[in-house]
């Protein structure tokens, strides 16, 4: 059977094709202002490089905080559902998940069912998640990437006083004119954002396995400091920012928590807008 | 934030300086300085014998120490005093422990509290301080001594950087920002994100659809308006209310504030009657300073700090 | 006077509350909090004020949220340690924890 997840996130949008535990094809895209339209071509592009079309997919899961943007969805999951869903399937020692997004962070806890016993979450405040790393990487004028890899060659840890994304951007400015490395920036910045993962996990008590997911995730740099701030190991899968997208496409029509189940076969349908933002 | 080339820093109010012209302060007993360095503008008032002798308005450079001098050199400037005429010197706000004439540095909820009390009157009950930072709410007594208070400085929002970034974002200068938000057909719904860099994304997907700018900044000024608001309410606002700091010359935003809240915010002038016959000039970014230059001149009144007057 | 240290965002309010005219200094709240963001010292406040006073210490005051977090201030079945070892009723919080987490 071949199943779709969609991860509709406040920046970038991800799905995943499987058919039987296989993964057919995956794509992401930003999400934009024009939602709706975002997610209908990533849709459709996917399909076409995996030689689908949308009638071969028997079931749709939606999940993000845009999730009702997928009209064509049979039902759609919480993110937190779906992260506990897809962790649990690639890391069935998985008791802790984070997930650090653009515009969010959360930490949950899982049983080996992968059903979700707690969490705890970090929306409408910008530090902490990737939008102040972006915030940050535009001051030092150093890209992302960039900032992961010199995150390392720090040799002075540096504590941030600023726990908010407008305020982190003056600091970084200041520390600029004061001389401090652009390493040593970069892994102050790092360590700031792991230290409000880190309390945000500490509130719903931190269980091995950790799994680290998100797009966060991919930088190696910020998973550093966050290991360091839990004082745990921790795993990442590839593809962290699928994961969404993943645990969706994992969930059957049985499972879906919200809304009532559409019964029909997905089919294409032309959308009308609403609000655009 | 980096910005190369800038012609016009859009988010500052201008700088200014005075003093008054009606004091000889070779006769007074207590000469007080009290700078407040702020994380945007500096502000350095003279105080002589408890009447207002002087000040300098002027912008936080990326050092403190220096805007402190800086600012203390602009207050001085058209006068003949020198730093070491000064009896007694406080240094508050954001950067108060950086003051390096400074004597002694008091918190500037204490300061503005007491500022506030000496430029509006002992019937203030409520003051609201935004500074670029950070925003206050203190509930003070006749004398202006602190009853109660609520800060924020870890969020931007409902701050002076939440403006800053919103008039940096559009070209406006702040200064205009006011009236242009009244000149609209209709008061749109406020912007939902708190979070200054969300609600910047909501901006930009605004000015994408093509709404009007004015429009715009009457829903950024409206919302700022609630965030105050929220703050405001927990603590409960008690007349007379007076608004210090930047954001008071802000009309957007204080007029919506008012509006949502019921209270109107004490007119803006001295409540010293001889102050306004003689037009002394009326900056409500004074006030952190002015409290901190009437706290040296009352330590030095009973006798609990010694003068550092070296000439 | 009523001394709210804590901060407000799109989350919610988070502020630890002393009522300093209550406070004696005694320390007790500094000894029992466990994340230690507690001090007794000059009270910053009210300069003309002679004993000291409880307060949160500067670097903790933007981090309440977490710090006090595992207290669960307003949803646990015990009061907080702090305000339980205050025999005069001195220290509060608001209702942000309360709110965020209790289901």
């Amino acid at each position: 059977m071949i199943v779709a997840g969609i991860d509709v996130g406040g920046k970038n949008v991800h799905i995943v094709i499987k058919k039987d535990g296989q993964i057919l094809g995956k794509g992401a895209s930003p999400t934009g202002i024009k939602k709706a339209e975002a997610v209908e071509a990533l849709y459709d592009q996917v399909l076409k490089q995996a030689g689908l079309t949308r009638k071969d997919v028997e079931r749709v899961v939606a999940t993000g905080s845009a999730a009702k943007r997928v009209a064509f969805a049979n039902g759609s999951i919480s993110d937190v559902a779906a992260d506990a869903r897809g962790a649990i399937k690639l890391f069935p020692n998985a008791r802790t998940v984070i997930d650090v997004g653009a515009e969010e962070g959360r930490s949950i806890k899982v049983n080996p069912e992968g059903k979700v016993l707690d969490f705890a979450i970090n929306d409408k405040c910008a530090a902490g998640t990737g939008t102040f790393l972006e915030a940050m990487s535009r001051a030092l004028e150093v890209s992302v990437e960039e900032m992961s890899k010199i995150a390392f060659d720090s040799t002075k840890a540096i504590p941030m006083n600023a726990q908010c994304a407008v305020f982190g951007e003056s600091e970084v400015v200041s520390l600029i004119h004061q001389n401090t490395s652009k390493p040593d920036i970069s892994r102050a910045v790092m360590d700031a954002i792991a230290g409000r993962v880190g309390a945000i996990a500490r509130i719903v008590g931190l269980e091995k396995d950790v799994v680290v997911v998100g797009g966060m995730a991919k930088n190696a740099g910020f998973v550093d400091s966050l290991k360091k701030n839990i004082e745990m190991p921790v795993s990442v899968p590839d593809d962290p920012d699928y994961m969404g997208a993943f645990g969706a496409s994992e969930t059957t029509l049985s499972g879906i928590l919200e809304e009532e189940v559409k019964a029909k076969v997905v089919e294409r349908e032309s959308l009308s807008e609403g609000k655009a933002y | 934030m980096a910005q190369k080339g800038k012609p016009v820093e859009f988010w500052r109010w201008p700088e200014s300086n005075w003093v008054n012209p009606d004091i000889d302060w070779k006769k007074c007993k207590f000469i007080t300085a009290g700078v407040d360095v702020g994380s945007v503008s500096t502000q350095a008032v003279v105080m002589v014998d408890g009447e207002f002798f002087a000040f300098g308005n002027t912008r936080t450079g990326s050092d403190s120490p220096n805007s402190a001098i800086k600012g203390m050199g602009y207050t001085l400037e058209k006068t003949d005093m020198k730093i070491d005429n000064i009896d007694y010197c406080i240094g508050t706000g954001y950067g108060r422990v950086n003051v390096p004439m400074a004597q002694q540095s008091i918190t500037e909820i204490s300061c503005h509290a007491r500022g506030a009390n000496f430029m509006y009157g002992p019937e203030v009950r409520t003051v609201m301080d935004m500074g670029g930072q950070d925003c206050k709410v203190i509930n003070v007594d006749d004398r202006g001594k602190v009853l109660n208070f609520m800060m924020n400085d870890k969020c931007a929002a409902g701050t002076g950087r939440g403006m800053e970034v919103f008039a940096d974002l559009i070209h406006v200068p702040v200064w205009e920002i006011g009236p242009r938000s009244f000149q609209i057909p209709k008061e749109p719904p406020p912007i939902s994100s708190t979070c200054v860099v969300f609600a910047k994304s909501e901006v930009v997907g605004l000015l994408e659809q093509g709404v009007p700018e004015n429009e715009i900044m009457a829903a950024y000024c409206s919302a700022m308006a609630h965030r105050i608001m929220e703050l405001l309410n927990r603590l409960g606002v008690k007349e007379r209310f007076v608004i210090t700091g930047g954001i008071a010359k802000n009309e957007g935003v204080i007029k919506r504030l008012e509006k949502e809240l019921g209270v109107k915010t004490a007119e803006r002038a001295w409540y010293k009657k001889e102050y306004i016959e003689r037009g002394y000039p009326f900056d409500t970014q004074l006030a952190g300073a002015i409290g901190a230059a009437l706290f040296g001149n009352a330590l030095l009144k009973m006798g609990k700090a010694k003068s550092a007057r070296k000439t | 006077m009523i001394a709210n240290y804590g901060f407000k965002d799109g989350s919610g309010d988070w502020y630890v509350t002393f009522d300093t005219d209550k406070c004696n200094g005694c320390g007790k709240c500094v000894e029992v909090c466990p994340e230690k963001v507690l001090e007794v010292g000059p009270d910053e406040f009210d300069i003309f004020r002679e004993e000291p006073v409880a307060f949160v210490k500067h670097d903790e005051r933007k981090k309440v949220r977490y710090s006090c977090a595992p207290c669960k201030p307003g949803f646990g079945e015990k009061p907080v340690s702090c305000a339980g070892a205050c025999e005069f009723g001195a220290i509060s919080h608001s209702d942000g924890w309360k709110l965020q987490y209790s289901r």
